[in-house]
């Protein structure tokens, strides 16, 4: 057990763990200090120094997100002179910032803006710098803009960068009065490593990092009568759209989520689950397949581990990072592209609608899909597969622009074809999740018994922990599959793109035989995706993820294999899993990209 | 040279001693004699911030950590500072002879001398002195290294923790303190960090004992110190002297007759005035200063002297702190506005508040040190700030 402090902060006493820093014993006491570069997910850099203390004996205000507890420690958070710091501090940020607020993508979402709002900053102390800066804006990226003069310089989205991701694709750059948040060369982001996860967008505390936003160009086409507009929702959007539109974390808001869709005017609301199980059935048969050629035909070529391919944050990571292992990557489209190459074919047909006609938007908790979307890979069915990609945040600010209010809105039902769903599509959305809906399937189809958990929940895949690995004994197979009895299945779960390269690197080294391998970009998966509603944190992520999980348990159907739209697709489209049609529709290969 | 009223000190640049002998001497010690004789002599830390030598290697040397370093901070950047370049150029055996002392009272194995980027010319002669050094140290079967990093320009990597940061190759930013470096420094290891001077210091008060030294000087400033002269005087230079005297006596040594100001302490230090001369003592019961000297007379403008020590500091803030960052931008442009008559002059009332909050919030030195030079002049120069 670790030691204990005893301390007063205002006077009241508190006691905590020796290495409490005083921030965190103020929050115990339900102290409020305002902050700006601190961060739950990240570690302290103490550069903002708005959360500045008085503490008895010292000259200085230290920053309470950096300065440790110590015993018989005398704090004060808010005398005259604190007030008088923090006020001078916040106005020295403004006095930097570009401060158009009623013209900025985040009015309204902005730290620096409330704090502006607490410390009641009306008229500027201080000269307005702005004028004298060269600010840039990198508007480049079809994910990301990046605009210098709404920068605070907390380096947040360094931190996430690096810490959480192993990018590094943003640094510090320059000192001084010249310092400022750069790429390597100063190249724009689109042209860097980075993977347009866009976490530090989740973290940017004011609009220097912002997605860039299809708002105008989606209304314009739900007003245009010529097109017909469908949307797909991805899983983990049902789990926390609410945060923004009223609800706390951790509810779900599917039936709502698909009211409002269809009050925007969407022609048709249809559901990224259904092609998370299509996904399962390619991607399960492919695996099943390559372990076939691996243990059977004693194919040399065979690439094992097989490594999914869902996530296009941790696709750039691969093609950049470990390009020599881009062949382990399972073949299959992510569930969104697979989505948009069938709606512009099969669902296309089956409503006898002229493809060039059909606009397909897609709403995801992720920054990434926009440039997946963009890639050229993905132009099957003959057109852009997926024209528009919005983030949960953007959803919810047309839900907002259309005056609708969310939390009265009955519950509806998702539409037909494309829209039925299991629980093992709605687990996409949490780590652990592809592989869970994974084993459910390939293990019945070897077997065919049900996964031998209680209830279909595989807990072994299932946590917050960055790295997790789970092997599974393949006992009772049907003939058909004689050559994996007695065989132990080893999968490996990670999230976050520093777990990523923890088991890529563990691969690479020889150091584990694994044959599957789940890799989400995002810390906790599409949950905690960079297109969720700000703040995400460990906190906000475990109750999207119990909700997840909720809504699987409360699914009739929670195996992929059962979609009964999926039989249908199978039985009326593709004809088999991994068939030809399926190539050409579901199916690409990536390229290796430069390492800087 | 006449001294009419100062007393010239030779401790640092006296060339008759043998390094081997110092060291065979101190290793004849136990590491408490060797604290112990540091602690009598009064020794403080000579790059500016005075932390008693003894102390910061008694601290160190407490740490359970098995791996520690000593690191010779070289990285002399001040304004107005050119002394360890002298030293090292002059005596460097006497530099690395205290580093080896330092770490056999810690019980480190490496050291590191931090070189100024901008002296880079001194690294060939130094590398074949520290081969010399090196020798006498094996002849002496004594398990010490010395390695020489070199800076790259940068002015705030002579602070500590962003000194440990260029040397790990990270860019050079402060650290938060704490944890201090007597536990956590270079490599996150126990380090102690001493300026080039303290270091001679050190190994000259090993050589000739602690009272040599405590006989110099007052009881808040011990001992003699090596001093860069610079500016309005015809006798600039290096020189080692007595601490304790007076701006006055300096002024009477060097002035050129017409001194108005003399900056102590370089752009982070303090201005005095003609009026104050006579009450302010050199040392640290009154202006410290890391060796920076600056004379200015009655031709020099203090709008001017101001406006270019704020310049250094805007380009030469690491940028990530609030109040460094921005503040040093705010108050050049303050100080501007308010002598072309764009703000009012009350607008230095507000400017002095804004340094005041830099000087209690900055992360570091750097920042916390900018108010010095900004209150000294504004105060005691307000005319020239505003005609």
């Amino acid at each position: 057990m670790s030691k204990k402090i005893n301390l007063k902060i205002d006077g009241i006493p508190v006691t905590v763990d020796e290495g409490t820093t005083i921030l965190k014993a103020a929050k115990e006491l339900n102290i409020h200090i305002p902050t700006l570069c601190y961060h739950d997910d990240l570690c302290i850099a103490g550069n903002c120094r708005v959360c500045v203390v008085e503490m008895k004996g010292s000259r200085n205000l230290p920053a309470s997100c950096a300065m440790p507890v110590s015993e018989g420690m005398e704090i004060m958070t808010n005398t005259l002179k604190v007030r008088t710091a923090r006020k001078h501090i916040i106005d020295l940020l403004l006095s930097e910032h570009n401060a158009k607020c009623t013209t900025c993508y985040k009015n309204g979402n902005c730290e620096l803006q409330n704090l502006a709002s607490e410390y009641k900053i009306s008229e500027p102390m201080f000269i307005d710098l702005v004028p004298h800066k060269h600010y840039q804006m990198d508007a480049y990226s079809p994910s990301i803009i990046k605009d210098d003069s709404k920068c605070v310089r907390c380096q947040r989205c360094v931190r996430t960068c690096e810490e959480l991701q192993h990018v590094s694709a943003l640094g510090v750059a320059y000192k001084g009065d010249k310092m400022k948040i750069s790429t390597f060369f100063e190249n724009p982001m689109f042209e860097v490593v980075c993977t347009n996860c866009g976490q530090c967008v989740n973290r940017c505390p004011t609009g220097a990092l912002v997605e860039r936003n299809y708002l105008d160009e989606v209304w314009a086409a739900i007003y245009d009568p010529d097109k017909h507009v469908v949307v797909q929702t991805a899983p983990a959007v049902r789990v926390a759209l609410g945060e923004d539109l009223g609800f706390d974390a951790g509810e779900i808001v599917t039936g709502k989520m698909v009211t409002a869709l269809k009050r925007l005017g969407f022609d048709s609301v249809l559901d990224t689950d259904f092609t998370a199980d299509l996904t399962i059935m390619e991607e399960g048969f492919e695996l099943l397949g390559r372990l076939k050629k691996a243990l059977v035909d004693k194919d040399p070529k065979v690439k094992l581990p097989m490594a999914t391919s869902c996530s296009p944050g941790w696709i750039k990571f691969i093609e950049h990072t470990y390009p020599e292992y881009l062949d382990n990557l399972s073949t299959c489209k992510s569930p969104q592209q697979m989505f948009g190459s069938l709606a512009k074919t099969y669902y296309a047909q089956k409503r006898n609608i002229d493809p060039s006609k059909i606009i397909s938007v897609s709403i995801m908790p992720c920054v990434a899909k926009k440039f997946e979307a963009d890639r050229p890979e993905m132009r099957s069915s003959g057109f852009k597969d997926v024209d528009y990609v919005l983030t949960t945040r953007e959803l919810a600010i047309m839900i907002k622009q259309a005056g609708l209010d969310f939390t009265a809105l009955p519950e509806s039902h998702y539409d037909s074809i494309m829209g039925e769903s299991t629980g093992a599509a709605v687990i996409f959305g949490a780590t652990g999740g592809v592989m869970e809906a994974a084993l459910r399937t390939a293990y019945e189809v070897v077997t065919g018994r049900e996964v031998p958990f209680n209830g279909l929940n595989i807990t072994p895949v299932r946590g917050m922990d960055g790295v997790r690995e789970a092997s599974i004994k393949i006992e009772g197979t049907t003939p058909d599959w004689k050559f994996l009895e007695g065989a132990e299945l080893k999968t490996v779960v990670a999230h976050g793109l520093v777990n990523a390269k923890k088991v890529m690197d563990s691969v690479r080294d020889g150091k584990s035989n694994y044959h599957f391998i789940e890799i989400m970009a995002c810390p906790g998966g599409c949950i905690g995706g960079g297109g969720q509603p700000i703040p995400t944190n460990m906190e906000i992520r475990k109750k999207r993820t119990e909700a997840i999980f909720r809504e699987d348990s409360g699914m009739k159907i929670r195996k992929s294999h059962e979609n009964p739209e999926v039989v249908a697709i199978y039985k009326e489209f593709l004809h088999e899993p991994n068939g030809h049609k399926s190539h050409e529709l579901l199916h690409t290969h990536y390229k290796a990209r430069h390492r800087y | 040279m006449s001294y009419t009223n100062l007393k010239r000190v030779d401790l640092i640049f006296d060339q008759d001693f043998n390094p081997k002998e110092i060291i065979k001497n101190a290793w004849g010690k136990t590491n408490d004699q060797i604290i112990n004789e540091l602690l009598e002599s009064g020794l403080k830390g000579r790059g500016g911030a005075g932390f008693p030598t003894a102390l910061k290697w008694k601290y160190t040397a407490e740490q359970p950590e098995p791996d520690k370093y000593i690191i010779c901070n070289a990285d002399e950047g001040e304004p107005g500072t050119f002394k360890d370049r002298e030293i090292l150029f002059k005596v460097p055996q006497k530099v690395f002879g205290g580093m080896a002392v330092g770490a056999k009272v810690i019980g480190a194995k490496e050291g590191y001398l931090y070189l100024r980027g901008e002296y880079r010319f001194l690294l060939p002669e130094l590398e074949k002195q520290l081969d010399t050094f090196h020798t006498t140290l094996n002849e002496l079967k004594i398990d010490f290294n010395i390695k020489i990093i070199m800076g790259s320009g940068a002015y705030i990597c002579g602070e500590e923790s962003a000194l440990f940061e260029s040397m790990e190759g990270h860019r050079g930013e402060p650290r938060n303190k704490p944890p201090y470096p007597t536990v956590s420094g270079f490599r996150k290891k126990p380090t102690v960090i001493n300026n080039v001077e303290t270091l001679v210091y050190a190994f000259m008060i090993c050589k000739h004992g602690a009272r040599k030294f405590k006989e110099l000087g007052t009881a808040d400033s011990r001992g003699s110190k090596v001093f860069s002269i610079s500016g309005d005087t015809p006798k600039s230079g290096i020189y080692e002297l007595e601490l304790g005297m007076t701006v006055e006596q300096f002024v009477e040594e060097f002035g050129d007759g017409d001194t108005k100001a003399v900056q102590v302490g370089g752009a982070s230090g303090f201005c005095v005035p003609r009026k104050k001369f006579k009450d302010t003592i050199i040392g640290f019961e009154g202006v410290p200063t890391g060796g920076s000297m600056m004379l200015f007379n009655s031709s020099r403008s203090m709008y001017n002297v101001l406006h270019n020590y704020l310049e250094f500091f805007e380009e030469e803030s690491c940028g990530q702190c609030t109040p460094c960052r921005v503040g040093c931008q705010q108050l050049i442009r303050g100080i501007e506005a308010v002598k072309k008559g764009y703000k009012h002059t009350t607008y230095l009332e507000n400017l002095q508040r804004l340094a005041q909050t830099m000087k209690i919030t900055a992360k570091c030195g750097l920042g916390q040190s900018v108010a010095n030079s900004f209150f000294s002049i504004v105060e005691n120069f307000k005319e020239e700030m505003i005609y």
